[in-house]
């Protein structure tokens, strides 16, 4: 399994870069992922990660829909501060696997 | 997973020409799944699609109980042709459709196009079909972002890395 280093520590990823085990994951880690996807975490963007990561601890399957009704932002902001591919980037700084969820 | 020659792709074109759930859904799933990826998304439609963003009917799409011989009934019994005739049993399978999908959080019409409108996919009508159908720009809800002609549709679908999709 491979191993990548953020923020001074290691952590072990897959081929694509998600984090293997998210007990792996700080903030300070979340950081430095987000620097990588040239992004600047904001507190917005942790309110979300935190949200992400909450969701993912209890089983919960990720959709854009779920980002939609989680109070924290709608889809345009999310679609904002995450450009892209908002679910693939915000998850991956969040240390969680890449959804598998095709909504 | 992917092939490093391989030229990803940046735009995809997708057209919808019939009016059921399922064609719709099709249509709408793969052009959030592209905004979702990052790529630009067109979504088309044209004849009995209109349905899908006509405010008269987005609401009341139906899956068709006849002539559809895929459609089963709990326990993989094939659904009678003739029972699907009868007046109501559209409506309730295409009910009983719509909770299956609310029940993995797939969205309803409205609410996907609002989804995919606020991530940047646009949303467009034909014009032929427009006329043939006696519809105006009024008839259709807020997320169509206009009325174009297949020369139109065609302009917008240039530069490489482009797909169009007809469902």
């Amino acid at each position: 399994m491979a191993q990548k280093e953020f923020a001074g520590h290691m952590v072990d990823v897959n081929e694509e870069g998600y984090f293997t085990n998210p007990q792996q994951w700080n903030k300070e880690i979340a950081a430095a992922v987000a620097k990588e996807e040239g992004l600047e975490l904001s507190d917005k963007h942790y309110a979300i990660i935190e949200f992400l990561r909450t969701r993912f601890n209890s089983g919960e399957a990720l959709s854009i829909r779920s980002i939609n009704k989680s109070g924290i932002v709608d889809v345009k902001e999310f679609y904002a501060l995450f450009p892209g591919a908002p679910l693939k980037k915000s998850t991956k700084i969040a240390g969680i696997p890449k959804p598998s969820s095709c909504i | 997973m992917s092939n490093s020659n391989d030229k990803p792709l940046k735009k995809v074109c997708i057209i919808c020409a019939k009016g059921t759930i399922e064609d719709v859904y099709a249509a709408l799933v793969m052009t959030n799944g592209a905004v979702m990826e990052g790529i630009e998304a067109k979504l088309f439609f044209t004849f009995f699609g209109l349905d899908a963003i006509t405010k008269r009917q987005m609401k009341k799409l139906k899956t068709a109980t006849i002539g559809n011989p895929a459609l089963r009934m709990p326990g993989n019994i094939p659904f009678p042709t003739l029972l699907g005739a009868l007046p109501g049993v559209e409506a309730g399978v295409s009910a009983i459709m719509k909770n299956q999908m609310e029940q993995l959080d797939i969205p309803p019409v409205d609410e996907f196009m609002d989804l995919i409108t606020a991530g940047g996919g646009e949303i467009y009508a034909c014009k032929l079909a427009m006329d043939m159908f006696k519809l105006k720009r009024e008839d259709l809800c807020e997320y169509v972002s206009g009325v174009l002609t297949i020369g139109e549709f065609y302009e917008m679908a240039g530069g490489e890395g482009t797909q169009i999709i007809f469902t």
